[in-house]
């Protein structure tokens, strides 16, 4: 609407003039006349030199308004903004403090490097100015010119003149000092600016008696930073922060917390000040809650990670977490979530009423929010899980779609968490089966009507009717229903053979989605051939759900918490999330405790096998965000799966997010032998064994065919290349590349160690990925890594791991721990990694498939500058497991047939024309997967060319 | 820190526009505009992330403040920081408006640029900022006058100045009480509390340190244990204006103060000391949950007769002191979208049903306590095929009472000045409670 608004030359004009008027009161209005035009977007820097020339003023207002146009404009007219250097150097000099500090003030603002030159001397004298007004302006424009040119502020030596200002008697110049330090610290890790030390930590505290609100916010958010040296150190320092609880403005109050929170991890839970500290942070939380909504909102989300981190602080507090009705709705749904969180036998009546209240509100988010509240209250405390099924009941009668649906879903998991209890409401719940028009309640309700199929003597008819539109439905329900109808028939054998024949051929046959082909083949198999051994895998007692729900991943937790009060606490996503650049990067963690012997983590590897399960319990996946959060990189370490919860496909998701951290997940994943994962659902079908062959047409037999695996040597492996840069990894490079060697796929890294301390403990993990790639053991550095020393290290991957699809499709992210930190970093791998052995199709079946997959599916490339012949070529690919069928020559051309066939059971085919004489290559893929055919054409190329 | 500052009116126009680091490009300005104030839907969050760009934003009236930043700053700084600003902003040219705005955007420019310093907040106080930013042109400043000036901005007493004299030295405290109650039909207490204020207006010479003192348990109970002779003298000072009943200490769950109060000695000894700024200022803030007056009580009864009629009675009883009044009463009875017409019969008092409000407002002007007094209404309604029930919202209530609901007392309020010659004596002191509801419901 207004962001480039032009200006009419005749209005410039009239604007001259008045501008070069002699008149004061006429300049001084036609200055204001520019600056109202500047504000809406209007363009009016054509008259830079006249403003300008209104600079050499006595009258501060006149002054300030032409500063404020110089810092607009200046940066589109460097050069012009030169003539004012004379008068801003003359200012600095004035006689008039507020005048010398707002000549710094604005030259700050001025990024033309001509003009920063002439800002240094001024700058060093405005920096031990005799006023501490001058002085504090002037710390916040070192901060301005380090943003400009970091380098010249090292060389002028402005870092130390700033550091000497932390001691300077006036407190405000204490705090935008410490301000501006905390500032350039943040973009150098590394370098000890802040230098933070008992000396200089009890200046910053005296500081803080006495400065402004907005001094002490700065304060505190440094000292945040600190690390005491122990225990008592840590206890004065809270004893002196303690009283900013009581500061009337609310970000004092949160920083004050976020420096306890912190400070705390270090004090004896025996000691007496401990439990005291406890105590008083609970009303300081409470009378956030009475600020302005706005203000409130960022404090309940604070207050969830504080609960998270220390349930005993508010647990008392429940009531203050009430809706009311005139909260903003971003008010009532943090409020509801931490609701739940301190649900507990103790208060259940009184949170219970009130959710039955919420339900009938208007606020369709919320009201769901709200039901689901409920069910999670019945997993939580046993004693109230009756009263909860009879809430939902009383809400299902409501019939109000939304709320039917939200409550099936947690009805679900209710019967999960307490089996043959509840099962005396499905018959209500089979009435409202026509309005669910919501994959998850779809999905929900078809689990139950599976999992209790004895019990509804329609069920059949139930599940047919879901049938009829099976590719309609979304993944999650077909799974379920594929699942659901298996469990039927092991149920009830007779009736349902034709049902159960129907849904294996739906899903096998005529559906795209490889999670459901390979599912059912697998029940497909299972079923035709050991029938006894279908029933143990899909009718197996199922693990008991756990009570604490969408929990935040305990290392992402930890630094938040360091964030408390900032945006970090807000979105509840580490700084790197949002922030761009080198900024907020660092990852910040509370402090060891020190003092007693309990350590918070145990980074035991190797011991962790058997005890993993305790260590993760399984979290139930809040919708979407939670998951959401976890595919982002900079996030959570990735994690991948332990076996698939037997029968119940919905609750693979939430697999993934076993809590507990790295350190527990890399337990989970090499106590678990990947070939036992077989008998899991997810399994690839590799791991068949090849004789059971069953009756199935199409390419199934070769898909179990485990024959031929005859080891071409010479498979293409890329160069190394770095992935992880030192100075990202806190002095840990890792360099690799990936292989197939004999049929298995290798991660081959180069660890180098270039900090100055001795690495241990390494692990690593990767994030869900296209294939479903996860380190098949852990990763074998079994010395401790010295400074500049390397070790090369080849990790075996398997394909069974966790799926999603990546973008690129190749991407892999990659999580390395060390005993210092953890890291990440993504890198993409060759496809051709993943073509198996056995990927050599019959002719006829080749031709078959060629026609079948439809002509939109197929990609043509141009390979470029190639110089082999056909034969050479063929052999060539046929070293990556790319097999030649056919071969046939028309008009000089060789046409090369070709197939591969990727770890999870993609079949790619390839027509390869080669002219004689003519270096580019044609090749056509084909695949019913077309993504996959970039990735397939890049491997060609890599493959050829080397 | 804070990036850049817009102003918006209603219509997403920029009424002010003030970017303080580079990193904030103009196309920021309209991101804002587009994404949250042309939004369909209702605002969900106060932070809004577009494009790796943070946005924080607050409404006053028609018009949106919005701070924008791409880093991790301190969310909880910046939305004080805003509200300070309108703050200084209503200080300055009284009600925030698209007018006032536009008619004072030099010095709003000027504000900004003396508040805010590379997005790092600066002193903010209204009572300092307005001895150099005065709009009334070049007022040449002899030198003392400008170092006074700035050692007041950057000092430790930052909310005062130096030199201030009075032939009379006056104060007032107000303490102003809003009540908060969440009732459930049959009459349980849901959540109630008290958020209270009191609020200072000092017209005091010199700098004088004041001492404040009230009746908080735990000053009381350490002075039982410990002789009573302070207290007995603070009582004879001020006490004895409360209305409710006869507590003799109350117990705080929280307090906050105004920057001038000496946080580590409340924190050490609980006392309460302080140089207030000159003029008004709101001296501290607490919360009581323990032992509240409730004001009034309200009792519902609503019943559907068929399809299409309601019947309501409420009952109101007052609740305290028979010789106390309270004032502007007003009680709130939501009604159904569906009404068609209603009928009310209300024994004091005027009611009316206000369709646009889908509500019976039923005011009273005056009622003194322990009365009751009762109205009746029948709702008809229109018939609907909306299957959704009527979410019954709570009936709210308005009040004053000329007390103090959570019993705060003050016992005292000692000035001492040491350099002028006028003692605690001289100083001529008043006190007033006042109760107001906050958000007093009762589900019906």
């Amino acid at each position: 609407m207004v962001c480039s608004v032009s200006i009419c030359a005749g209005e410039i004009f009239e604007l001259k003039a008045e501008l070069n008027s002699d008149k004061k009161e006429k300049k001084k209005e036609a200055v204001k006349k520019v600056i109202a035009s500047m504000t809406v977007g209007k363009d009016v820097s054509a008259l830079f030199p006249d403003v300008v020339n209104c600079m050499q003023t006595d009258n501060l207002e006149l002054k300030k308004l032409v500063y404020l146009y110089l810092m607009n404009y200046a940066k589109s007219q460097p050069d012009m903004a030169i003539m004012a250097v004379n008068t801003f150097v003359k200012d600095c000099e004035d006689a008039n403090p507020l005048i010398r500090a707002l000549a710094v003030r604005t030259m700050g603002c001025i990024r033309v490097d001509k003009i920063t030159e002439y800002l240094c001397e001024p700058l060093r004298k405005c920096l031990k100015d005799e006023d501490p007004y001058v002085r504090k302006t002037a710390a916040v424009c070192v901060a301005k010119l380090h943003d400009i040119n970091a380098q010249l502020v090292e060389d002028q030596g402005f870092l130390d003149t700033l550091k000497d200002l932390i001691s300077d008697s006036n407190p405000m110049v204490v705090a935008n000092a410490v301000a501006a330090l905390s500032e350039i610290a943040e973009s150098h890790p590394n370098s000890n600016l802040l230098d933070l030390n008992p000396q200089s930590i009890n200046k910053l505290l005296t500081a803080l008696n006495e400065c402004t609100e907005w001094g002490q916010i700065f304060i505190l958010d440094c000292l945040a930073n600190y690390t005491p040296r122990d225990d008592r150190e840590s206890q004065s320092i809270c004893e002196r922060v303690t009283p900013r609880l009581s500061h009337a403005n609310s970000a004092v109050v949160l920083s004050a917390v976020k420096v306890l929170m912190k400070f705390m991890e270090m004090l004896p839970k025996d000691l007496d000040y401990y439990s005291t500290l406890l105590k008083k942070l609970a009303p300081p939380l409470v009378t956030l809650l009475s600020a302005e909504p706005e203000l409130q909102y960022v404090a309940l989300r604070n207050i969830n990670l504080i609960v998270q981190k220390r349930p005993e602080i508010l647990k008392h507090e429940m009531k203050v977490f009430f809706v009311k009705y005139n909260d903003p709705i971003y008010v009532k749904l943090e409020k509801l979530d931490i609701m739940i969180r301190l649900a507990s036998q103790a208060n259940i009546a009184q949170v219970l009423a009130e959710l039955k209240e919420y339900a009938t509100e208007v606020d369709v988010d919320f009201v769901r929010k709200a039901v689901r509240a409920i069910g999670r209250c019945a997993i939580k405390v046993e004693q109230s899980a009756e009263r909860c099924v009879s809430t939902l009941l009383d809400l299902i009668q409501t019939k109000v779609n939304y709320v039917v649906q939200e409550a099936i879903v947690v009805i679900k998991d209710i019967f999960r968490k307490y089996p043959n209890k509840y099962e005396s409401v499905i018959a209500t719940l089979c009435e409202n089966l026509d309005s669910l028009d919501e994959p998850e309640a779809r999905a929900a309700m078809i689990w139950i009507v599976g999992e209790y199929a004895e019990r509804i003597d329609n069920a059949d008819e139930l599940l047919e009717s879901f049938l009829e539109g099976f590719h309609d439905e979304s993944t999650q329900v077909q799974l379920q229903l594929l699942t659901a109808i298996v469990k039927l028939f092991l149920k009830k054998p007779t009736e349902t053979q034709e049902l159960v024949q129907q849904v294996l051929s739906l899903a096998t046959q005529d559906s795209d989605n490889p999670d459901l082909r390979d599912r059912g083949y697998i029940y497909w198999r299972l079923l035709s051939t050991d029938p006894v051994a279908a029933k143990e895998v899909v009718l197996a007692e199922k693990p008991l759900i756990s009570e604490e729900t969408d929990l935040i991943e305990p290392t992402l937790l930890e630094e938040l918490i360091c964030h408390i009060g900032t945006l970090a606490s807000v979105y509840h996503k580490p700084p790197s999330a949002f922030v761009e650049g080198s900024r907020g990067v660092m990852h910040k963690r509370l402090p060891a405790r020190t003092g007693s012997g309990e350590s918070t983590e145990s980074p035991d590897v190797g011991a962790a096998g058997g005890s993993a399960p305790e260590a993760a319990p399984s979290i139930i996946p809040s919708q979407g965000d939670l998951l959401g959060d976890l595919l982002n990189l900079d996030m959570a370490p990735p994690t991948t799966s332990g076996p698939p919860p037997p029968s119940t496909g919905m609750q693979m998701g939430g697999m993934d997010l076993l809590g507990g951290g790295l350190d527990s997940l890399v337990g989970i994943s090499h106590s678990v032998d990947p070939y036992a994962m077989g008998a899991g659902f997810g399994a690839a079908p590799a791991v068949m064994p090849a004789s059971l062959n069953a009756p199935v047409g199409g390419g199934l037999g070769d898909l179990f065919d485990l024959g031929g695996v005859g080891m071409p040597m010479g498979a293409y492996i890329p160069p190394k290349i770095v992935w992880l840069p030192a100075m990202k990894a806190k002095g840990l490079e890792i360099s690799g590349t990936f292989a197939r060697r004999a049929g298995v796929i290798q991660m081959e890294l180069i660890l180098t160690n270039k900090a100055m301390s001795v690495m241990t403990d390494f692990a690593i993990q990767f994030n869900r990925n296209s294939f479903g790639l996860a380190p098949a053991g852990p990763l074998q550095v079994l010395t401790p890594l010295g400074p500049n020393q390397t070790i090369e290290v080849s990790l075996p991957l398997s394909t069974v791991g966790p799926v999603m699809k990546m973008d690129p499709l190749n991407n892999l992210q990659v999580a390395v721990k060390n005993n210092i930190d953890v890291f990440y970093f993504s890198c993409q791998y060759p496809i051709s990694m993943l073509f198996v052995e056995d990927g050599k199709m019959e002719r006829q079946v080749f031709l078959a498939t060629w026609k079948d997959i439809p002509n939109d599916n197929e990609s043509q490339f141009q390979i470029k500058d190639c110089h082999l012949n056909s034969d050479a070529a063929s052999s060539k690919l046929q070293g990556s497991n790319i097999f030649t069928i056919a071969k046939r020559t028309v008009e000089g051309q060789d046409m090369l047939y070709m197939s591969i066939k990727l770890s999870n059971g993609i079949w790619v085919l390839a027509e390869l024309r080669v002219q004689a004489g003519n270096p580019n290559y044609t090749i056509s893929l084909k695949c019913r997967a077309p993504e996959v055919s970039q990735c397939v054409f890049q491997c060609y190329e890599a493959v050829l060319k080397n | 820190m804070i990036g850049g500052l817009f102003i918006y009116n209603h219509k997403g126009e920029v009424l002010i526009s003030r970017v303080y680091r580079d990193d904030i490009g103009r196309n920021a300005v309209d991101a804002f505009r587009v994404n949250v104030i042309h939004a369909r839907q209702q605002v969900r969050s106060p932070v809004t992330n577009i494009a790796r760009t943070s946005f924080f934003h607050v409404k006053r009236s028609n018009i949106w403040l919005a701070a924008v930043t791409k880093q991790n700053v301190n969310a909880a700084m910046v939305f004080e920081f805003l509200y300070k600003m309108c703050d200084v902003m209503t200080a300055y040219f009284g009600k925030i408006s698209e007018e006032n705005i536009k008619n004072n955007f030099v010095l709003i420019y000027e504000l900004l640029d003396e508040i805010l310093d590379f997005g790092y907040p600066q002193n903010s106080e209204t009572g300092a900022l307005k001895t150099f930013i005065t709009q009334t042109g070049i007022k040449s400043q002899s030198k003392e006058e400008q170092s006074q000036i700035t050692s007041q901005v950057t000092g430790q007493i930052g909310w005062r100045r130096e030199g201030i004299k009075y032939r009379r030295n006056e104060l007032f405290l107000d303490v102003l009480e809003s009540v908060n109650l969440l009732m459930s039909p049959q009459g349980q207490v849901l959540s109630a509390h008290v958020s209270g204020r009191v609020v200072m207006k000092s017209y005091l010479s010199g700098m004088p340190e004041c001492k404040f003192g009230m009746n908080d348990k735990i000053v009381i109970d350490k002075q039982g244990k410990g002789g009573a002779s302070e207290e007995a003298a603070g009582k004879s000072d001020l006490g004895g204006s409360g209305g409710g009943g006869g507590k003799q200490s109350i117990a705080i769950d929280d307090c906050t103060f105004h920057q001038c109060v000496r946080l580590s000695k409340f924190d050490a000894e609980r006392s309460i000391s302080f140089i207030p700024p000159d003029g008004e200022c709101e001296l501290m803030r607490y919360r009581t949950t323990k032992d509240i007056i409730l004001p009034f009580r309200v009792i519902p009864l609503v019943r559907e007769v068929g399809r299409t009629k309601l019947e309501v009675k409420v009952v109101i009883k007052s609740n305290f002191k028979p010789s106390l009044l309270a004032q502007k009463i007003e009680v709130r009875i939501p009604t159904p979208l569906n009404t068609s017409g209603v009928q009310v019969i209300c024994m004091k008092g005027k009611a009316k049903y206000k369709a646009s409000e889908n509500a019976i407002v039923w005011k009273i002007k005056r009622m003194a306590g322990m009365k009751e007094s009762q109205i009746s209404a029948e709702i008809e309604l229109l018939p609907t095929n909306d299957k959704k029930k009527w979410a019954r919202p709570p009936i709210s209530m308005n009040f004053e009472v000329p007390f103090a609901p959570s019993g705060l007392k003050v016992r005292y309020l000692k000035v001492f000045e040491p350099k002028l010659n006028y003692s605690d004596h001289d100083v001529i002191k008043w006190v007033r409670y006042i109760g107001r509801s906050g958000i007093y419901e009762t589900r019906c």
